[in-house]
């Protein structure tokens, strides 16, 4: 079985994001950038398949800038066997990520596509559907839980009220909620055997698939601070205001 | 413009943020509701009661009783032939389906909403809502999901729209509905609870957190909420956690019960009317947005709170 991961690179989780002054979006400059959290997670699902001995192949794609070779390497690092890269400057939406994916995946015919529900940076939640859309393959979103039997996988599902679980034909689309595992850090053998991993570049171009944008962004504001209320000095003071707002 | 609007439901009642989806959807033009279940003509009939829904389409087939997002598309993007607009709120299930009627339509879906300020144009939330972009659609057709707590929610009643029956569209045969561990519990939902209590790492383990939240909550008729590392901890089930990659709520009133106040809970609770903090740590970053904070230990504050109330 053939496992695609698609990646991307983004913002650390850790690093606050800034606002540009111009308003133009979010200062990228300089700053440290990582895996997507919930990419890695795919990733480290891919691996625990390959492991298991249900998947043969992981192979990890990504759409962005020639520096997402180092978000390839790090998912190299973590068990992966080869990685795709699409090169553009340019933001891609959604919808177009989803076309090269399209593409990618026509040429690769993988079994499986596992994605991180979400970049932590636009917070879209779109690409892994669109995927299924495009291919039209069934999709198990929000997974807490993968299990691949008898050409089906049974993806427990973490949705509003609780889990839900579905069984999806194969080849499927999977994408990753949080709990589904935990990343593993990447040895320092490990690090250095990536590097010499096979990584092919492409363009949008290559994949004949126009990546120009559908949605203009006007402009990217700091949000509406809350300031900082009173504090109370005991449980009968809070109990005072609990009343006044009408809750006790 | 005509907006089809998606109703959240569980085949026995339509779900409160199908209210401010209608909202949402009413400032782009004229609403209807889609119903697509089982056994729906109980949720039919309240769909139709909404103040501001013109029409409600009806599917009613067991394919669509679990809302299977293979099944569901097809049927939406058949129906689409009529509108200009698709919209959804931002629950897990609008958010299953919308990207992939989104991609049939080849449109760009505008995620999770947040105001409607033009035809076109709308403001939404990006980096976990550490900045909000205001974007505008260029394609024909708009495709959106709607954070619930962005919009006021539509009147339940006092609407009185035409009922119509669509063709369903059939299984896909691509999935099938497993089974649900739907949490049952008496308390109000998360994403309608007038008030909410939510819990922390500092509640120790699962019992502490039972022991000490529930009560409270009980006596206040609150919804039950938990940070992601209460939830990570294995206090509480995944369901109640608030936060970026959890629920966002906005209640009227949020107490926050030894939660430190991370970048990731208080992207899920920032726009609650009044926050609450207890919390034994006086420069905890809760207390930054806190309206009212109380610096005691929870585990002598919280009884004495409930003895008192």
């Amino acid at each position: 079985m053939k496992v695609i991961v698609p990646i991307k690179r983004v913002l650390d989780y850790n690093v606050k994001p800034r606002v540009k002054a111009d308003g133009s979006g979010i200062d990228l400059a300089n700053v440290k950038m990582s895996i997507n959290p919930f990419d890695e997670i795919a990733v480290e699902e891919a691996v625990r398949l390959k492991e298991k001995g249900v998947a043969k192949e992981v192979v990890v794609v990504s759409i962005g800038p020639a520096k997402a070779q180092e978000t390839l390497r790090s998912a190299l690092a973590m068990g992966a066997d080869r990685a795709i890269l699409v090169t553009t400057e340019d933001a891609v939406e959604p919808l177009a990520v989803a076309k090269i994916l399209k593409a990618v995946a026509l040429e690769e015919v993988p079994d499986l596509l596992i994605l991180g529900k979400q970049a932590i940076d636009d917070d879209c939640n779109q690409v892994g559907q669109m995927l299924a859309a495009l291919l039209d393959r069934p999709q198990g979103t929000f997974a807490s839980k993968v299990e691949v039997a008898d050409g089906a996988v049974t993806v427990t599902r973490e949705v509003d009220g609780g889990l839900e679980t579905v069984k999806l034909s194969l080849p499927a689309i999977i994408t990753t909620d949080l709990r589904l595992n935990e990343p593993r850090y990447a040895s320092l053998p490990n690090i250095m055997k990536a590097k010499s991993k096979p990584l092919v570049t492409k363009t949008p171009a290559d994949y004949q698939v126009d990546t120009s944008p559908r949605l203009t962004v006007v402009k990217v504001a700091e949000p509406a601070v809350r300031s900082a209320g009173v504090k109370v000095a005991d449980v009968d003071a809070l109990i005072v205001k609990l009343k006044e707002l009408g809750v006790a | 413009m005509r907006v089809l609007v998606w109703a959240e439901h569980d085949n026995v009642a339509l779900k409160d943020t199908t209210l401010s989806a209608v909202t949402a959807a009413a400032k782009l033009g004229e609403v209807h509701l889609l119903v697509a279940g089982a056994g729906i003509n109980e949720v039919a009939s309240q769909a139709a009661q909404i103040t501001g829904v013109a029409r409600v389409l009806t599917a009613d087939d067991a394919a669509y009783a679990h809302g299977l997002a293979e099944n569901v598309a097809p049927l939406i993007v058949g129906l689409m032939g009529r509108y200009e607009a698709f919209v959804a709120p931002a629950t897990t299930t609008g958010k299953n389906i919308t990207p992939r009627v989104a991609a049939t339509l080849d449109v760009a879906q505008i995620s999770e909403i947040l105001s409607v300020e033009g035809p076109k144009t709308f403001t939404r939330p990006i980096y976990a809502g550490n900045a909000i972009a205001t974007v505008k659609s260029r394609d024909d057709r708009l495709v959106i999901t709607v954070r619930g707590t962005g919009f006021a929610k539509a009147l339940a009643s006092g609407g009185t729209a035409v009922i119509e029956a669509v063709t369903s569209t059939g299984d896909a045969g691509q999935s099938s509905f497993v089974r649900a561990e739907i949490a049952r519990n008496e308390r109000p939902e998360l994403t309608s609870a007038k008030v909410i209590v939510s819990g922390g790492r500092a509640l120790k383990d699962a019992e502490t957190f039972a022991a000490t939240i529930l009560p409270l909550a009980d006596k206040l008729g609150a919804g039950v909420g938990a940070s992601r590392a209460a939830v990570d901890a294995g206090y509480v089930p995944n369901d109640y956690q608030v936060g970026q990659t959890g629920k966002i709520v906005a209640p009227e009133v949020y107490i926050a019960v030894g939660i430190s106040g991370a970048i990731q809970h208080l992207a899920g609770m920032k726009d609650s009317k009044i926050i609450i903090a207890i919390n034994k740590d006086a420069d905890a970053p809760i207390f930054q947005v806190a309206d009212i904070g109380l610096v005691a230990d929870l585990f002598t504050a919280v009884p004495e709170l409930i003895a008192k109330l």
